[in-house]
Formats: structure tokens, C-alpha cells, sequence
């Protein structure tokens, strides 16, 4: 079983390509995606995607754009923004939209893959709480 | 010696050549014309005052001394007639007697009557007193009694008569005993003739009497007459149309005269004589003279004053010669002065048009620097990929490292990132040539420039912005234009701001952005067209303006089309724009193929 499953969005195709080597040997589920739309549209078709590995200058729909999208439709997947060039601007309108983090690119695998599980360990932390509150408004009904 | 060349003003360019004869000949004229229309003028104004002067003057002088020798004439009269009144014939009979009246009139008269005789009706002298034999003389057949013998009053022509010496006479009638008898006297010719010419002026005025037979009844002037007898003789006909003119206007300085009642017919005929006249002549030998003349004596005589006009008009001709010297001084030394001036007024232009070049050129390389730092942003990301992905792909050897690259398939992946680490450091490298090809210095040296090559230059190297941007590029570039004489690195910094505006202004809403190239004529166009948001009308005028952005601060410097401007202006071309809010602009950039100026 992989530590966890994510969606890395590039349009660099080499970058993308060599990055899911790199991630998958560190025993990550990848799934890539080159453009907005189709990050979304693997969402859909994934539920498994915990982890977003977004980057911000994109033709077409950039990051930004994107990382509003994935919040509106899948509120609990967590967002890693990556990005070539961090303004404080981006980074600020990153948070704002929910991004869980943001990386300088290039960035150390090490510490990408740390930020990854981190962010996992969140998602399902709020997954379990959400389960946890279900169960208990279940339970209270019984009762 | 090229820098050299450059680094100071060319005072010598033809064009500061021409600039400086144009700033010399509007000084001079603005200095000269007045002084000459001013100075001619004043020479002829005062020439005709000056004129008027001469002529009123001597005019004046001839009627003062008509008048003096028409007294003296009168005077004589009235002397012997009042002998007569005073007197009565009979004691005048007596030649005793009457030699004692002339000692007492030539002791009061300082000897200006002669001799003294009392004719009778037939002719005869029948008394005499004076230093000749005339006892008993007979004037019966005399041209002198005839007349007088009519009259109450006479005096004669000068003639030679019986002594044989010239002379005239003045006569008074009275009636005694029922008879005519003549009271007559002799006037010295001398004392006549100082009193006459004690008119003289300058170097050649004289003055004398002529009578109707063009004879002088005084010396001739300055010993020989200077015009014709006719020339002399035309001057009765001039003064009798000049008497008819006057004839209606009494002169009250002959007015003086009036009421004597002894010379009655003489005064009579005399009244209406009062103007003198002025005429010019010129003797035979070429001499211009003015000649003044009044009638005296019943208009038989004329008083004639005459004088050389180059003595009359001498203080006016040299006032005229030393005018003339001044401006002959003064147009030399106002030419010299205005090239003078104009010299340090061309270097002084030079000097500002050298310093407004070396500003050009700073702003230029000012503007520049703006623009690759925009650029820069771009860059920075456009170059941050390739390294993103070598560092990955050092990465994924690393960790194939970790395992070993014995086996066959991590050689091979070992391989491929090696490869794709090749390729993208090229990418590097291309991408940091484009930009150093438009960060370099700015070169303004002419050479031949391919339009076409160098809007796809600029356009690569806007390639990622326009790509995030979601811009779509589109080029109509007409194929083999001609080759442009332009400076390289000017015109990449032109279509570069042109281009970089239309990304700017199509940033966040994407759109399209055509480039065409096109020859016209002797002309290049090369058009921008984005479908941006457009350019209000209100910028519209300012576009150009240095300074002038509508960017937020620190974004854009307002300087990228006023150096455009500037650059394309240089060459000889032109910028022209067209935008409608809303739906876009566009700017045509027209350059020349040939003969650029500059």
C-alpha cells in the first residue's frame, strides 16, 4: 500500500515524467496530469487523490485558477503549490484559496515528500473527523 | 577616432553652416534695413527741408535788399524833390545856390549825388552844380529827357551820356509859371553799385541789376556774367508770369511805401511787384546756378542774385557725405558683428543638440534596462524549468545510484537523464542568449536589418508570456522585404516595447496579438494589433509623452514609447495609432528603406 496517493500538475512533461519516477520510488501512488482541466478531470475520476502537486504558471488555466477549482469540488484534497517563481502575492492568493502549502521550484524530494505525507496526514485527519461526527450524530439517534 | 568623432559637437556640418548664415543674414537685415530706411528718410526729408531752407533764406535776403536799394532809389527822389518844394524854380535858377544845396546833400549824403541841374521844358540845363562842363548843356535830344518829361518822377538806365562815364539820373517835374521844369541829379556809380553788391554769400553769390536790354546796370558779377545774355534776358518773362501769379497777394514790405504821393506813378506800378522768384540755370560751361530776382524800378530793372548751387547746398552736401561715411562704416561693421554673433549662436545650438544626443542615447539605455528587468520576470520562470528538471533528473540518478547501476534498465534510465539533462541545459542556454541579444549595449550604427527575422526575435522571446498570458500569436510577414538600414538593437528595443505593451494590456484577459509586415512603396509598415481593452481618448494625446504610464508604480517608467517615438522619428519614419476602447489597438510602425536620416 503507498504512503499516499497524489496528482502532480506540470505542463513541463520531462519534469512531470521524471518527478513520478522519483516519488513513486519513495512508495507514492502518482497519478500526473499536464494542464488544469485535465487535473480536474483526473480528481473525478480518482477519489483515491489525497495530495495535489500544483504548479503556478501554467498556460491556459494556471494554478491559481486551478487550486479554486479543486477546493470548490473536492473541499478535503490538500493543495501543494509549486512554483518557479514565489511572490508574495501568489503565495498570499495560494492560502487564501486553501492551498496547504507552497514549494519553491526546484525543490529537494525529501522535503516535497515530507510536505506530501504531512498533507495526506491532514486530509485523512479531517476525513476521520468528519467520520467521527457522523457516527456520533448516528449514534445520538439511537440513543 | 570614431568615439572622438562623436564625443563633440561637428560645428562644421553644412547644416550648421547654412543655420549660421540664415541667423547672420536676418541680423543684418533687421539691423541694416531700418538704418537704411531710416537714414533715407531723414537724407530726404532734410534734403527738401534743407532745400527750403536755402531758398527761403536767400529769398528773404534778395526781397530785404530790394528793398533797401528801392529806399535808396526813393530816398534819392524824395531829396531832390524836396529841394524843389522847399524851394520853389526860381532860386534853383541860380547856379550859387544850387551849388550850395548839393555840398549840403553830399555832406549828409556821404557823396552819393554827383551833380545837380535844373532843365527846363525845351531841354536846356539852365542851372548845373558838379564837377563837369555842363553849363547850358541841351538834353533835348537826351533818350533820359524824353521820358522824364512825362512823368513826375524818373530814374533812368545807367548810360554813358555827355562826360562819357556811366552813370543815371533821377529827375522830378514841376510846373512853374506855367511851364515844366526838370530837377535832376546824378547818383554815383560807385556808391550804387557797393550798396547793390553788398549782397554777397558764400564763395560765388553776387548780386547786380539788370535792365530790359540785358544790360548790367551795375558791375558784372564777379567780373563777368556767367549765363547768356538770353539766358539773363528770359528771366523778365519768368518774373512777369511769376508777377501775374502774385498779383492778387500785395507784399506789405511794399506797402511801406505808400502814401509818399511824390512818386505816384512810380509807386503805383510798382505795388503789385512785391514777389521775388527763383529759378535754376545752367551756364554754358555746365555750372548749376540758383538765381533769385526781384523787379526793381517800375519793373524796368531786376535785382538778380545769383550763386553756384554746389556753394549754396555745400553744408548740406557734406552733412549728406558724412551720413554716407557712417553707413559706410556702420554695414561692415554690422555684417562682421552678425556672422560674430551668429558663430556663438550655432556653436552654442551645437552644444545643446550634442547634450540633447547624449540624453537621447542615456534615455534610450535607460528605457532599455526597464524593459529587461521587465523581461526579467519572464525569464527568471522560463529558466526555472529546464533547472527544475535537471535537478530532478540529477535526482532520479541519484537515486538509481543508490541501487546500482549494474542492471540493464537503470543504464539505460541513467542514460536518458544524462540526455535530458543535455537538453535542457541548451534550452538554458538559448534562453539566456535571446535576452543577452536585447541586453547588450545599445549600438546605433546602421546596418542592414531582415524586418521579418527580427519580429520573431522579439516574439520568442516574449514566447512565455504570451503563452501564460493565453495570448495567440499570429504574423502576416510578407515575404523577401527588402533589407532595412536601421540600427539593429533600436529597432529590437521598438517592436519590443510595442509588443511588450499589447502583452501588458492583454495580461489577464488573453486575446490575440497579429503582426504584419508589409512593403509600401519606399516604406515598411509594420503593424501591432492586439485585442486588448484599447487606449481612451483622453491618453491618447499624451501616448507619447515621456513619463507618461498608466501602469501601476514600479511596472512601467512611461518611457517605452516615447523612445519608440523617438527612434522611429530619427530614422525618418513614423508611428501612427489607432484604438478603439474596447475592442483593441493598433500601432503601424512606417519606416523608410532608404536615405534614413541621422
Amino acid at each position: 500500500m503507498a504512503l499516499a496517493t497524489i496528482l502532480l500538475v506540470d505542463d513541463e512533461v520531462p519534469f512531470v515524467e521524471t518527478m513520478t519516477k522519483r516519488l513513486v520510488k519513495r512508495e507514492l501512488e502518482v497519478i500526473p496530469a499536464y494542464d488544469g482541466p485535465a487535473a480536474l478531470a483526473r480528481l473525478e475520476e480518482n477519489p483515491r487523490i489525497e495530495v495535489v502537486i500544483l504548479d503556478v504558471k501554467m498556460p491556459g488555466m494556471d494554478g491559481i485558477e486551478t487550486l479554486s477549482e479543486i477546493k470548490k469540488r473536492h473541499p478535503l484534497v490538500e493543495v501543494v503549490m509549486l512554483t518557479g517563481h514565489a511572490t508574495v502575492e501568489s503565495a498570499i492568493e495560494g492560502m487564501k484559496k486553501g492551498a496547504f502549502d507552497y514549494l519553491m521550484k526546484p525543490c529537494d524530494i525529501e522535503v516535497l515528500v515530507a510536505k506530501v505525507t504531512e498533507a495526506a496526514a491532514r486530509k485523512r485527519k479531517q476525513e476521520e473527523k468528519i467520520i467521527e461526527a457522523q457516527m456520533r450524530e448516528i449514534t445520538s439517534r439511537r440513543t | 577616432m570614431d568615439t572622438e568623432k562623436t564625443l563633440t559637437p561637428d560645428i562644421r556640418h553644412p547644416e550648421y553652416a547654412r543655420l549660421r548664415f540664415r541667423i547672420a543674414l536676418t541680423v543684418i537685415l533687421v539691423a541694416i534695413l531700418p538704418m537704411v530706411l531710416v537714414s533715407g528718410i531723414i537724407l530726404f526729408q532734410f534734403d527738401r527741408f534743407a532745400n527750403r531752407m536755402v531758398y527761403a533764406h536767400l529769398g528773404e535776403l534778395v526781397l530785404k535788399h530790394r528793398q533797401n536799394i528801392d529806399f535808396f532809389l526813393k530816398q534819392r527822389l524824395s531829396d531832390i524833390s524836396h529841394l524843389f518844394r522847399s524851394f520853389g524854380v526860381e532860386p534853383l535858377r541860380h547856379r550859387e545856390f544850387l551849388e550850395q544845396r548839393l555840398r549840403v546833400l553830399q555832406e549828409e549824403y556821404s557823396y552819393v549825388f554827383v551833380d545837380l541841374g535844373l532843365v527846363d521844358e525845351q531841354g536846356r540845363q539852365v542851372a548845373y552844380a558838379g564837377p563837369y562842363e555842363l553849363q547850358r548843356a541841351d538834353y533835348s535830344g537826351a533818350e533820359w529827357f524824353k521820358r522824364a518829361i512825362r512823368r513826375q518822377a524818373f530814374i533812368s538806365d545807367v548810360f554813358l551820356g555827355l562826360r562819357g562815364h556811366p552813370h543815371f539820373i533821377v529827375a522830378v517835374k514841376r510846373t512853374w509859371e506855367g511851364r515844366d521844369w526838370l530837377l535832376r541829379a546824378t547818383i554815383d556809380f560807385v556808391a550804387f553799385n557797393s550798396l547793390v553788391e553788398n549782397l554777397a554769400i558764400g564763395k560765388t553769390g553776387t548780386a547786380f541789376i539788370l535792365n530790359r536790354e540785358g544790360e548790367f546796370q551795375t558791375r558784372a558779377p564777379g567780373g563777368a556774367p556767367k549765363l547768356t545774355k538770353q539766358q539773363y534776358l528770359n528771366l523778365f518773362k519768368k518774373g512777369e508770369d511769376a508777377l501775374r501769379s502774385a498779383a492778387s497777394t500785395l507784399n506789405t514790405s511794399d506797402l511801406l511805401l505808400e502814401g509818399h504821393g511824390y512818386a505816384d506813378e512810380y509807386l503805383d506800378r510798382y505795388l503789385p511787384t512785391g514777389s521775388m522768384f527763383t529759378v535754376e540755370k545752367i551756364s554754358e560751361g555746365g555750372t548749376r546756378f540758383i538765381i533769385v530776382a526781384a523787379f526793381l524800378k517800375d519793373n524796368q530793372w531786376l535785382l538778380i542774385f545769383q550763386q553756384e548751387m554746389a556753394d549754396a547746398f555745400a553744408q548740406l552736401k557734406q552733412t549728406q557725405l558724412m551720413t554716407a561715411l557712417v553707413a559706410l562704416f556702420a554695414v561692415p561693421a554690422v555684417v562682421a558683428l552678425a556672422f560674430l554673433v551668429a558663430g556663438r549662436v550655432v556653436r552654442r545650438i551645437a552644444r545643446l543638440d550634442f547634450e540633447k544626443e547624449l540624453m537621447n542615447r542615456q534615455v534610450i539605455e535607460t528605457g532599455k534596462l526597464a524593459t529587461i528587468g521587465e523581461l526579467a520576470a519572464g525569464i527568471a520562470h522560463e529558466i526555472n524549468n529546464p533547472v527544475a528538471i535537471m535537478v530532478e533528473e540529477a535526482g532520479w540518478m541519484q537515486d538509481l545510484m543508490s541501487e546500482g547501476v549494474e542492471s540493464e534498465e537503470n543504464r539505460r534510465e541513467f542514460e536518458r537523464s544524462l540526455r535530458q539533462i543535455q537538453t535542457q541545459g541548451r534550452r538554458c542556454k538559448e534562453i539566456t542568449h535571446k535576452l543577452l541579444s536585447f541586453a547588450r549595449k545599445t549600438d546605433s550604427r546602421v546596418q542592414q536589418v531582415q524586418i521579418n527575422a527580427l519580429v520573431q526575435e522579439v516574439l520568442e522571446l516574449l514566447s512565455q508570456r504570451t503563452r501564460f498570458a493565453n495570448i495567440e500569436v499570429k504574423t502576416a510577414l510578407e515575404e523577401n522585404l527588402p533589407l532595412l538600414e536601421a540600427s539593429l538593437t533600436e529597432m529590437q528595443q521598438v517592436f519590443m516595447n510595442i509588443l511588450q505593451n499589447a502583452v501588458d494590456a492583454m495580461e489577464k484577459s488573453g486575446g490575440t496579438i497579429t503582426v504584419t509586415t508589409r512593403r509600401e512603396g519606399e516604406r515598411l509598415r509594420v503593424s501591432v494589433a492586439d485585442t486588448g481593452p484599447g487606449i481612451p481618448a483622453t491618453n491618447m494625446a499624451r501616448l507619447f509623452d515621456p513619463f507618461f504610464t498608466t501602469k501601476p508604480v514600479g511596472k512601467g517608467t512611461g518611457l517605452g514609447l516615447s523612445i519608440c517615438y523617438g527612434i522611429v522619428h530619427k530614422m525618418g519614419g513614423t508611428i501612427e495609432v489607432e484604438s478603439q476602447v474596447g475592442k483593441g489597438t493598433t500601432f503601424h510602425v512606417l519606416l523608410p528603406l532608404s536615405t534614413a536620416k541621422g
